[in-house]
């Protein structure tokens, strides 16, 4: 069964389609970017890709900075797989899949500077905003770590730093005017391999099927993260198109973006 | 921005010195070790074996399950002994560096443990424990189609840079460090893991990339000699390794 899904989703492809429609057979899937998610959060956003579902919050408080960078803000990305998204997911802690794309998202984010974190420091060695990425899927249908990323970035370009009282405590319902102090805008692009075929933005059905995939983190010019996953692998030949495609492909997610 | 010599005075396409010895585990069906400059891991396989739970089986094929651990004092500041994020996710990429060459079709069902300590780290651990690992499959008998070298390449400064030892990556002069570990089959011709962190140009990469392959062909040659000289099937060129 499976076998024969495959060879019909590589006919398909080479006869210039996709299992769902789509502009051509290289472009992504329909992507709709919203907010907010909850007026609660410093900044939150929903990102569609198709049937996938993926909503994300920022979160801030204040805490101690690290000690080898006194006077940095600090980041962490969370990813939930929550069961209402997929039969597969199952509750409890996060598992591998969950850890690993809460940490591609987090190298994104990190190696492009996109926060800029001098700016977050409330005061030196002593007090900084920590910035909470919390992403939870919705319905899972492919392509997660490019979606994840786009409403990471989304969520962060809404996030605006809430108030603090004369004692220094956070006031959580009340915001500054002040946005998180960005540097760039980051995403993620992901192409999979089927057979000798590299498909961009696979739904599930497509995904379930495929080889290997790799996910680059990009902005412009420039690749700052870059992940293999998956049980096969990639010749190099196949690597140089992937390096090529997913640096035009982030591009355009770049432009889709900035519009919002 | 240059970066004229290395820290720690080799060539920019120069390995450290590597050690590779096969069987260091009397109980475990395989084992490995993998040492490279500073930066040693240490395999012990077992298996294929019954797997438990049984809802985890897979009917069709064997499971591949890697986990990556390090030793609390490996580094300056004590890692907390324990599974963190960090190790899960390289349990994860390990296990899909190395599945790519495993014949796993053979005994559905099963599942092969791949447990991973990383005794002293100076950079490159993932890298490590893959040549370690793909050693010490080989050891316990595991059919594959090829054995798996891993290396990290960097871009530091204006260089592309071969093996980097941890004062490379964390190199904070202009242009910075990106670190790039890749694992390659040469048989396959095929790259089974590929990461990176840090700002590189897609031109650079694609550099950065084949460099790691040349330099993953050559610790190939090393992974072979060692296990050659486990089953002594000859003394190659009679040199210690």
């Amino acid at each position: 069964m499976k076998n024969y899904d495959k060879k019909f989703i590589i006919d398909l492809y080479e006869n210039g389609g996709r299992l769902t429609e789509r502009k051509n057979k290289d472009s992504y899937r329909e992507i709709i970017i919203q907010e907010p998610v909850s007026v609660n959060a410093e900044g939150s956003a929903r990102v569609k890709i198709g049937k996938t579902e993926v909503i994300v919050g920022v979160k801030l408080n204040t805490a101690e900075p690290y000690q080898d960078t006194p006077d940095e803000g600090v980041m962490m990305v969370t990813a939930e797989f929550s069961p209402i998204a997929d039969p597969e997911f199952e509750p409890g802690p996060p598992k591998e899949e969950a850890i690993e794309l809460a940490r591609v998202v987090d190298r994104t984010i990190r190696e492009s500077h996109a926060i800029d974190t001098k700016k977050l420091c409330i005061k030196k060695g002593e007090k900084v905003w920590r910035v909470f990425i919390d992403i939870y899927i919705i319905n899972n249908d492919g392509n997660l770590i490019d979606a994840s990323v786009l409403g990471a970035m989304a969520a962060l370009k809404k996030a605006k730093i809430p108030k603090l009282d004369k004692d220094g405590n956070v006031l959580f319902k009340e915001h500054t005017k002040k946005n998180v102090p960005l540097n760039a805008t980051p995403t993620a692009c992901t192409i999979f391999k089927l057979d000798n075929v590299l498909l961009i933005d696979a739904e599930k059905r497509e995904e379930e099927l495929i080889d290997a995939r790799i996910t680059l983190g990009c902005f412009g010019e420039y690749v700052h993260s870059m992940q293999k996953g998956g049980k096969g692998a990639f010749t190099p030949e196949e690597f140089n198109k992937c390096v090529k495609l997913a640096i035009k492909k982030n591009k355009e997610l770049q432009k889709i973006l900035s519009k919002f | 921005m240059v970066y004229a010599k290395r820290f720690d005075g080799r060539k920019f396409d120069e390995l450290r010195k590597i050690e590779a010895e096969v069987g260091i585990i009397p109980n475990a069906d395989g084992s490995a070790r993998f040492k490279i400059g500073k930066t040693e891991a240490i395999v012990g396989v077992y298996g294929p074996k019954e797997m438990h739970p049984k809802f985890l089986q897979n009917p069709r094929k064997g499971t591949l399950r890697c986990k990556y651990d390090m030793i609390s004092f490996s580094v300056n500041d004590r890692a907390r002994p324990g599974p963190s994020r960090r190790s899960q996710e390289l349990g994860l990429v390990i296990a899909s560096a190395l599945e790519p060459v495993c014949l796993l079709n053979d005994f559905p069902k099963l599942i092969v443990d791949v447990f991973i300590e990383i005794p002293q780290a100076d950079a490159g651990t993932r890298c490590a424990a893959i040549c370690a690992a793909s050693m010490a499959l080989a050891d316990a008998g595991i059919p594959m189609k090829d054995l798996v070298a891993a290396v990290a390449v960097g871009k530091i400064g204006d260089k592309i840079c071969l093996d980097i030892n941890k004062e490379e990556e964390d190199y904070d002069g202009p242009g910075g460090a990106t670190d790039i570990p890749i694992a390659y089959s040469p048989v396959e011709n095929k790259l089974t893991l590929l990461q990176l962190d840090g700002k590189i140009k897609g031109e650079d990469l694609t550099k950065a990339v084949e460099m790691g392959i040349k330099g993953a062909k050559k610790i190939y040659e090393i992974q072979k000699i060692a296990l050659k000289k486990k089953y002594k099937v000859d003394e190659i060129l009679g040199k210690k390794i």
